[in-house]
């Protein structure tokens, strides 16, 4: 039976790689008695796929892995099963069951939403806006990574400021997912002229797109 | 943090952890490894105290482990002091510190931790605020190098002396004691080596003419702890969220070997021998693997296969694996008890690599080092396991066997031609032959402590040979650079006077002596001529059977008298065999009134 699983990745969790957290839940499972599946052949691998990679630091508040365990009477025994089998710093926010031939789970994923907040001191609020109108009109944002060039513009979606009484200033950030699109938020926040002890990012959401079997 | 490499290394957080309140816990433990965290959290050793000290209602244990420079960098930057991966308590916040120092390579890292943590690296400046340093493992068998900079050594097996610490520590907690009362409290534990109470003379040639307890002129020296029964294993290990060097549910099956191996410095200083019962084990490996979630299982002791009941071990492990999709591994397989019927137990499992250590080329040396197997039988082991099904064999030796000779160095390539050929008849073009080749290191408290090390050009002469012999047969020979061995050998044969050489390499930049691409052996020539000593001293020189060695004061309860005699027996290619069927009074069953026989089936 192939489940999807909604969770939460953060506090010590956070420096976990995607890799990494393949095995965090394989082992959760095991330790839950699920009866994970696995590959056929020589090396048999665990049967899990985990969406778009969460850059190392970032905590996320809604990510995704399908994975392929043996069947079960309820969901709530899958839940209730997994309670005491997961790391600190990682819950489920909910399961659900998926049809098995449904679509690879990063090939359904079609944009991120991030959640950027500022530390103090806090940035000025008319200089922010400027900045942030100032980015968004631009055609093009060439950037360089790992001695490659690259467009930032395109992969930023949309960029808002959100502010409320008593909080800290936030940035909602959203960026299209897909092959060869792979934009990252504290990139943007350079563009902005800040720097990493200026903010803390958080994805709050993966959106899934229309793709069906 | 997400500057650094791999910041996982300093989150903590794994499945198993344990943390316990800090302000309610009036005892507070932190154990610390000296190397990365890959390398530290599978540490058994570590992973034993932890569980000892946190099943105490009094008392918590945390861990720390050596960060790796771009970290340290960045701590040093911003006045981070060192600290724990529980609560992230500073070290200096705790009451005691406790070094696992399972091999010497890892002596400038402790400072280095001791520095980061902001206490003074020399115990005489510390003050009865600072945390006690206390250290144990193997490597302190022979403590003397590091007897500067470490209040107090656990000799032998901590499963029991951690409560009594943990007691003397309350006590003084309760009363107020000073550092130096809180010493002399721990120097009356047995298997507690406090360096400060005792004295060493040195004469102008730099022999050792005295050592001397400082009060008590009644003690001369330490004999190491032992637990007459080992107890329950570990089964609730730390699930790591980053990869590290092996995670698998292991299982210490026996303690101690009775094989006897004259250079085996493990050999000599685990003993007597301690089996624990097959279903133990099989307990105990089904609750690691419910609670751990780990994919792999494996049987941990110095010579797996001598275990009594280790086909029954075997049969229970194959099925668990067969059931639960697991893998396994069981290193220290012996030759000569490897039997058909432990090979079939494994029949249909997939393979990975097999190893064989035939340490010496020839019967006649293997003789002389007390490893008696013939070239008939490696011959037939390895062409059991080539029909088994195994492709991937890893071989050991051993050069610098005192007594060795060219013929014998000629056996190594001829040993490894014949099991080639065998394997290429049997598995044709999958095989893949692999050899390591170390320089015997003479390690204290075995027969060979009193050999000199060999010289450089020896050993080059040596390994040119061995390669050339194997020239054209694919076979992939791996050996240790020689400045890495040196290190070794001047820490592990060292003395008291070697704790300044320490402390100037440290001073220098010296760390992660034991990684290849940060071992820098100019700082350690440069530390022994800062310090005006003579390197040679301690590697080159054979020592006198009547000299006062270093580690005279430390008694693994293996006698003086019986390494000699197993000295005098290698020269004439003697051998003693296994203990168990003969006892060679090597002094256990005396020095610490039991019985080997009894205490092996855990009566």
């Amino acid at each position: 039976m192939r489940i999807r699983i909604s969770f939460s990745k953060t506090a010590d969790l956070r420096y976990t790689s995607i890799l990494d957290l393949q095995k965090v839940w394989e082992r959760a499972a095991r330790r839950a008695q699920m009866g994970l599946q696995y590959s056929q052949g020589f090396h048999p691998q665990a049967k899990i796929q985990i969406a778009n990679p969460l850059p190392l630091g970032f905590s996320g508040k809604n990510e995704l892995v399908d994975l392929w365990i043996a069947d079960f009477d309820s969901i709530h025994q899958i839940q209730q099963r997994l309670l005491h089998a997961l790391p600190n710093g990682m819950a489920i926010n909910a399961i659900e069951i998926l049809p098995e031939n449904a679509p690879s789970l990063p090939k359904q994923v079609e944009s991120s939403q991030y959640r950027i907040t500022f530390h103090d001191p806090q940035p000025e609020v008319n200089k922010l806006k400027n900045k942030v109108s100032g980015l968004l009109t631009e055609l093009s944002i060439i950037r360089v990574r790992n001695g490659k060039s690259y467009d930032l513009r395109p992969l930023i979606s949309s960029l808002e400021i959100l502010l409320e009484d008593g909080k800290p200033t936030q940035i909602i950030l959203n960026m299209p997912s897909g092959p060869g699109k792979t934009g990252r938020p504290e990139e943007v926040m350079f563009e902005l002229g800040f720097q990493w002890q200026d903010f803390q990012v958080e994805r709050t959401r993966l959106v899934l797109g229309e793709a069906q079997p | 943090m997400v500057t650094v490499s791999k910041p996982g290394r300093y989150a903590g957080g794994e499945f198993n952890q344990i943390v316990k309140d800090w302000e309610e816990t009036p005892i507070r433990i932190a154990l610390a490894f000296p190397d990365v965290y890959e390398i530290g959290l599978p540490n058994l050793g570590l992973a034993i105290l932890y569980d000892q000290v946190n099943q105490r209602e009094d008392a918590l244990a945390e861990r720390v482990y050596c960060p790796w420079p771009d970290m340290e960098a960045v701590m040093r930057a911003h006045d981070i002091p060192l600290f724990s991966l529980e609560n992230k308590m500073p070290l200096r916040e705790f009451d005691l510190i406790g070094f696992t120092l399972p091999y010497e390579t890892l002596y400038t890292n402790l400072l280095n931790m001791l520095d980061l943590a902001g206490i003074p690296i020399r115990s005489e400046n510390r003050n009865d605020r600072d945390p006690l340093i206390i250290a144990g493992g193997h490597a302190c068998f022979n403590p003397e190098p590091m007897h500067a900079f470490v209040d107090a050594f656990v000799i032998g097996e901590g499963e029991e002396i951690i409560h009594e610490i943990i007691a003397t520590i309350k006590k003084s907690k309760e009363n107020a004691l000073s550092r130096a009362d809180l010493l002399r409290e721990l120097d009356q534990i047995p298997g507690i080596y406090v360096p400060s109470l005792f004295r060493v003379e040195f004469r102008e040639n730099g022999f050792i003419q005295a050592i001397r307890h400082t009060e008590d002129e009644t003690k001369t020296g330490v004999l190491k702890r032992i637990v007459r029964r080992l107890p329950k294993p570990v089964t609730r290990f730390l699930v790591p969220n980053i990869q590290t060097v092996n995670e698998r549910a292991s299982v210490e099956i026996m303690r101690g070997c009775s094989r006897g191996c004259r250079f085996c410095q493990a050999g000599m200083i685990t003993r007597p021998i301690r089996e624990r019962k097959a279903d133990e084990i099989l307990a105990a490996l089904a609750e690691s693997i419910e609670s751990t979630g780990f994919e792999e299982i494996s049987l941990l002791s110095l010579s797996t296969s001598d275990h009594s009941s280790i086909t029954e071990i075997m049969q229970g492990v194959m099925a668990m694996s067969e059931s639960k999709r697991l893998s396994f591994s069981l290193p220290s397989l012996r030759i000569e008890s490897f039997n058909p019927e432990l090979i079939s137990t494994m029949q249909g499992k997939r393979k990975g690599n097999f190893t064989i250590a035939p340490e010496a080329g020839s019967q006649s040396l293997r003789s002389r080092i007390n490893k008696s197997i013939s070239d008939e039988e490696i011959l037939a082991t390895a062409t059991r396991i080539f029909e088994m099904g195994w492709t991937n064999l890893k071989l050991y030796f051993m050069i610098g066997f005192p007594g060795e000779t060219l013929e014998d160095l000629q056996g190594i390539v001829d040993l490894c031609r014949q099991i080639r050929s065998i394997g290429k008849r049997l598995v044709g073009g999958r095989l893949k032959i692999h050899i390591s080749v170390n320089t015997l290191i003479p390690k204290a408290h075995t027969p060979f402590q009193w050999l000199a090390f060999s010289s450089r050009e020896e050993v080059t002469e040596k390994y040119r040979l061995i390669s050339e012999g194997l020239r054209k047969t694919s076979i992939q020979v791996d050996w240790p650079h020689y400045r890495n061995s040196l290190l070794e050998v001047w820490l592990s044969r060292g003395d008291r006077r070697l704790a300044d050489v320490v402390e100037s390499a440290w001073r220098s930049g010296a760390k992660f002596d034991a990684w290849q691409e940060h071992y820098d052996d100019r700082k350690w020539l440069e530390a022994f001529q800062n310090t005006g000593l003579d390197p040679d001293f301690y590697s080159m020189r054979e020592r006198l059977p009547d000299e006062l060695l270093p580690w005279e004061h430390i008694h693994t309860g293996v006698d003086k008298r019986f390494l000699l005699s197993e000295w005098e027996k290698s020269k004439h290619g003697e051998i003693s065999a296994d203990c168990r069927l003969t006892c060679h009074a090597c002094g256990i069953q005396s020095n610490f009134h039991l019985s080997c026989s009894q205490i092996r089936a855990g009566a």
